[in-house]
């Protein structure tokens, strides 16, 4: 395994948009917002960014391609800009691409913005269309509620659980999220809802009703990255750097061969793995603190939890319901409302994630603040259980 | 001697109740009332002709090393893309085949059988022969109740047969009963009076008794006696003209089916000899401009011969619809707001389409020489993580593996012209899966672990190229699902 990223580059500022349905924002807009807040957060002006990244999946629905509308939205000085794209987990692969440049030496200070205008497709609900010329041809005809609900079968049927009792940890999962979104004045829902509510909400995609999937959200987040010698000259004494960031793509395993059952990631137990090993994690339920996991879906969330060790295989439904996720439990999962209610502007996710996170770790979280966390875990998922690409973030205090 | 080796047909499960077309349409034509009772077989919105000819073909057995296929009909999907080979791709055959589309009247699938077998007497090899119909009518006519969507499979050749060709007799007239101009959508007809006296009274005994001039096969001797119409007892009038016995009279399948047009005649005749005995006359009628008039004679290997499913198999697995909008529906009979994720424009490019016809039309994947794993779709790399092999797969046809489900779900927010969308985790038994459709499926059945079979079907149709586009869909296995309801 190589070296490893962990403590060579902090987070030295950030900044997040109020996520929502922004009738009154252009993607460039929401760029800008979030990109004044950590700018202003890190202390520098964009004459001292040395290279960029930008984070967004559909942007034929908005802004157009390339690096450019981040160049043109801020005027960075003809600087490196790269644009990057993978699924959902596009947000984390921008912060990837800085920190690897800050890592590398090839750049001082760098930029990491992430992006999703949604609301002007005219859909409730990301829009369909092509997935590419050949998998049209023979992909199933799945929403994304679809291919998540999949999950949630195989799951009931391989652990013999009742459809009621795993229906009820799916809803604590999103009763759970809203709680504390309730709490965050940047979330796109702030509505407290109740498990009863859940259950009788309209059918999505079976078993996913309504309150079981998160809606579509316009937004923006951004990260200003640099190695710990240059965040002390720019006066910062508590550094929040990065202790681990791993990625993890399916290879066709999941989708076309007979090993996998379809009851959890394969991403996600790999690039966990590698993760807890660059962080020098050993116990992972007793030493994340909190964690940001992709909540696309009520039951991706309970997977997940799996997947990354916090529970037991077949187990954190037991969990959920325990409330030892819950923000006053044992380790508080979505702290900031997460996907299902802070939001999903696609590419703007994985960086919202790490907002909370940095926020969290720096006592800056207001109402939502935790007793003294010592590492936060993000978890950025994008695709479908049966082909996808996830990112796993570990952050931290540099001292720790 | 030359006859038919195999058989098989195919009813798609929708059955719509006439009770429901009478209840939308009789304020209109209260005389559509004398129709109310039974269902009529109705194409899902991803069956046509093509995919209904695929399945009959299907149903046969011994599709295999063929010289020729035909595919009769006179509602296939294209007028300027051959149909045939389009269905011989469907069912892996070899390109090295014989292929030809057969339309134009309601007896083209009897005239083009008459030819089939003429050329077989003549030297050629194995021949498939099939008819397929889904006729498009006008809402409140009496034909929407008449009519009924289905098709039929023959296996043509010079050696072990099930049923001889001992002769046949055409006749050509252009009796304009009916009409469908080549631009249009629905037929135009006569008076059904003048068509019952002046067309089949008068113009079918005339095929009929030249044909037994030439065979010198006593009529009293004929155990089957097929004539496809919509007049009750008509087949019995004529049957009795010649001292056919009325028992010998076969069932139209009205009711039940309806008539499938150009595919009648066959698919009767399929339905016959599954229940025939050997050493039987089949006479089989068809008219449309003229009359063909074949007589068989079923052999002793009959006996003990059975379709995979066959036209009884069909009819037993219906699920019944009473939702005549439905049906106004599939048919694009009604301006209807699809919503806006109907807009979607996917469009496939035929070179992409061309270059991947053997996944998309024949479902072939690849099978690792190394490992032996089959997979879909088919890599340079092996999927099997234990292996990893670099160019080391030959071609593996999934189309006719059994398998189960892993997980399912009804997916109520992607685009379907009839939501919910089922789809799932096909698992195929011998090895390799597919996230694929569901179609066909009576909702409460669907569970994980149920047993599935593949099913060629209309995956989507490009609303603005006009294409229809195909693909393999999982459907229920038949005869599991009443077993499946058992279980629970």
């Amino acid at each position: 395994m190589p070296r490893g990223i962990k403590d060579q580059v902090v987070i030295v500022g950030m900044g997040c948009s109020r996520f929502g349905e922004r009738w009154d924002c252009n993607a460039e807009d929401l760029i800008v917002e979030a990109a004044q807040e950590c700018f202003a957060d890190a202390g520098v002006g964009r004459e001292q960014i040395d290279a960029a990244w930008l984070a967004t999946a559909i942007e034929e629905q908005h802004m157009g391609k390339s690096g450019i509308p981040l160049a043109l939205a801020l005027r960075l000085p003809f600087i490196p800009v790269t644009r990057v794209e993978n699924y959902c987990a596009s947000g984390t692969e921008a912060f990837r691409g800085a920190v690897y440049a800050v890592a590398a030496g090839a750049a001082d200070i760098a930029l990491a913005v992430g992006v999703e205008k949604l609301k002007d497709t005219g859909y409730g609900g990301l829009p369909q269309r092509s997935r590419g010329t050949l998998n049209d041809m023979y992909w199933a005809n799945a929403s994304a509620p679809g291919a998540f609900a999949q999950l949630a079968t195989a799951y009931q049927a391989k652990h013999g659980l009742e459809m009621t009792i795993l229906k009820q940890a799916m809803a604590q999962v999103s009763v759970k999220s809203h709680e504390n979104g309730s709490r965050n004045p940047k979330a796109h829902l702030r509505n407290r809802i109740d498990t009863d509510t859940v259950l009788k909400a309209p059918m999505i995609a079976e078993p996913l009703g309504l309150y079981d999937c998160c809606g579509v959200s316009d937004g923006a987040a951004a990260a200003i990255v640099t190695r710990p010698d240059i965040a002390r000259e720019l006066g910062k004494q508590d550094l929040v750097t990065v202790k681990a960031l791993q990625l993890s793509a399916s290879n066709g395993f999941e989708a076309s061969f007979n090993n996998w059952d379809g009851t959890y990631f394969v991403t996600n137990r790999t690039a966990a793995k590698r993760a807890y090993l660059e962080a020098g994690i050993r116990d992972p339920r007793a030493e994340i603190s909190m964690l940001e996991v992709h909540d696309c879906f009520s039951i991706t969330e309970l997977v997940t939890l799996e997947d990354l060790g916090l529970s037991q295989e077949g187990r954190a439904w037991r969990d959920i319901l325990d409330g030892f996720y819950n923000a006053e439990g044992t380790v508080p999962c979505q702290i900031d409302g997460g996907l299902k209610c802070f939001g999903h502007p696609i590419g703007a996710s994985g960086l919202r994630m790490l907002y909370e996170m940095y926020l969290q770790l720096l006592g800056r979280a207001a109402e939502r603040q935790l007793p003294n966390p010592r590492l936060g875990m993000t978890h950025n998922l994008g695709g479908f259980p049966h082909q996808n690409v996830v990112s796993v973030a570990i952050v931290g205090r540099l001292e720790s | 001697m030359v006859g038919i080796i195999s058989f098989g047909g195919y009813v798609p499960r929708l059955r719509l109740e006439r009770k429901a077309i009478v209840e939308a349409n009789g304020w209109f034509n209260p005389a559509l009332r004398a129709y109310a009772k039974g269902e009529r077989s109705m194409a899902n919105w991803d069956e046509d002709s093509l995919t209904m000819a695929v399945a009959a073909a299907r149903d046969c057995p011994g599709v295999a090393e063929l010289s020729s296929v035909f595919l009769a009909s006179t509602t296939l999907p294209f007028a300027d893309r051959q149909n045939a080979a389009l269905m011989a791709g469907a069912l892996n055959l070899d390109e090295s085949l014989a292929t030809l589309d057969v339309t134009g009247s309601q007896r083209c699938a009897t005239s083009g059988l008459i030819q089939a077998l003429c050329a077989l007497a003549g030297g050629a090899g194995k021949t498939l022969f099939v008819a397929a119909e889904q006729r498009r009518t006008k809402a409140a006519s009496p034909m929407e109740l008449l009519v009924g969507d289905g098709a039929a499979a023959l296996l043509l050749g010079g050696e072990n047969l099930v049923a001889e060709f001992v002769g046949g007799h055409q006749i050509a007239v252009d009796f304009v009963d009916h009409y469908r101009g080549t631009q249009e959508a629905f037929d135009y007809s006569w008076e059904e009076r003048w068509i019952r006296d002046e067309g089949y009274l008068r113009i079918v005994p005339r095929a009929i008794k030249a044909l037994f001039e030439r065979v010198e096969v006593p009529p009293s001797q004929i155990s089957h006696f097929l004539l496809p119409c919509q007049f009750p007892k008509l087949a019995q009038q004529i049957a009795k003209m010649f001292g056919i016995s009325e028992e010998a009279v076969a069932d139209n399948l009205d009711g039940r089916v309806g008539d499938t047009g150009a595919a009648h005649s066959l698919l009767l005749l399929t339905h016959v000899l599954e229940q025939a005995r050997p050493r039987e006359y089949i006479l089989v009628v068809g008219f449309g401009q003229g009359c063909d008039a074949l007589l068989f004679r079923t052999t002793e290997r009959l006996d003990g011969f059975s379709p995979r499913t066959g036209v009884s198999g069909y009819l037993e697995r219906k699920r019944l619809e009473s939702n005549y909008n439905r049906f106004l529906a599939f048919r694009g009979l009604v301006e209807r707001d699809k919503g806006i994720r109907a807009e979607a424009d996917i469009r496939t490019p035929l070179s992409t389409l061309y270059r991947n016809r053997r996944m998309a039309t024949a479902l072939v994947g690849g099978r690792c020489r190394q490992c032996g794993t089959p997979q879909l779709p088919k890599g340079h790399v092996c999927v099997n993580p234990q292996c990893g092999a670099v160019e080391s797969q030959d071609e593996y046809c999934f189309a006719d593996r059994g398998a189960h489900v892993q997980s399912w779900t009804a997916d109520r927010l992607t685009y379907s012209p009839d939501p919910p969308t089922y789809f799932g985790m096909v698992v195929f038994e011998e090895g390799g899966r597919l996230m694929a459709d569901f179609t066909d499926m009576d909702a409460s059945s669907i569970r994980v672990g149920m047993p599935v079979n593949m099913s060629f079907r209309i995956k989507h149709f490009d609303e603005l190229r006009r294409l229809p586009k195909y693909f393999w869909k999982a459907i229920s296995q038949i005869g599991s699902e009443s077993a499946g309801r058992k279980n629970q």
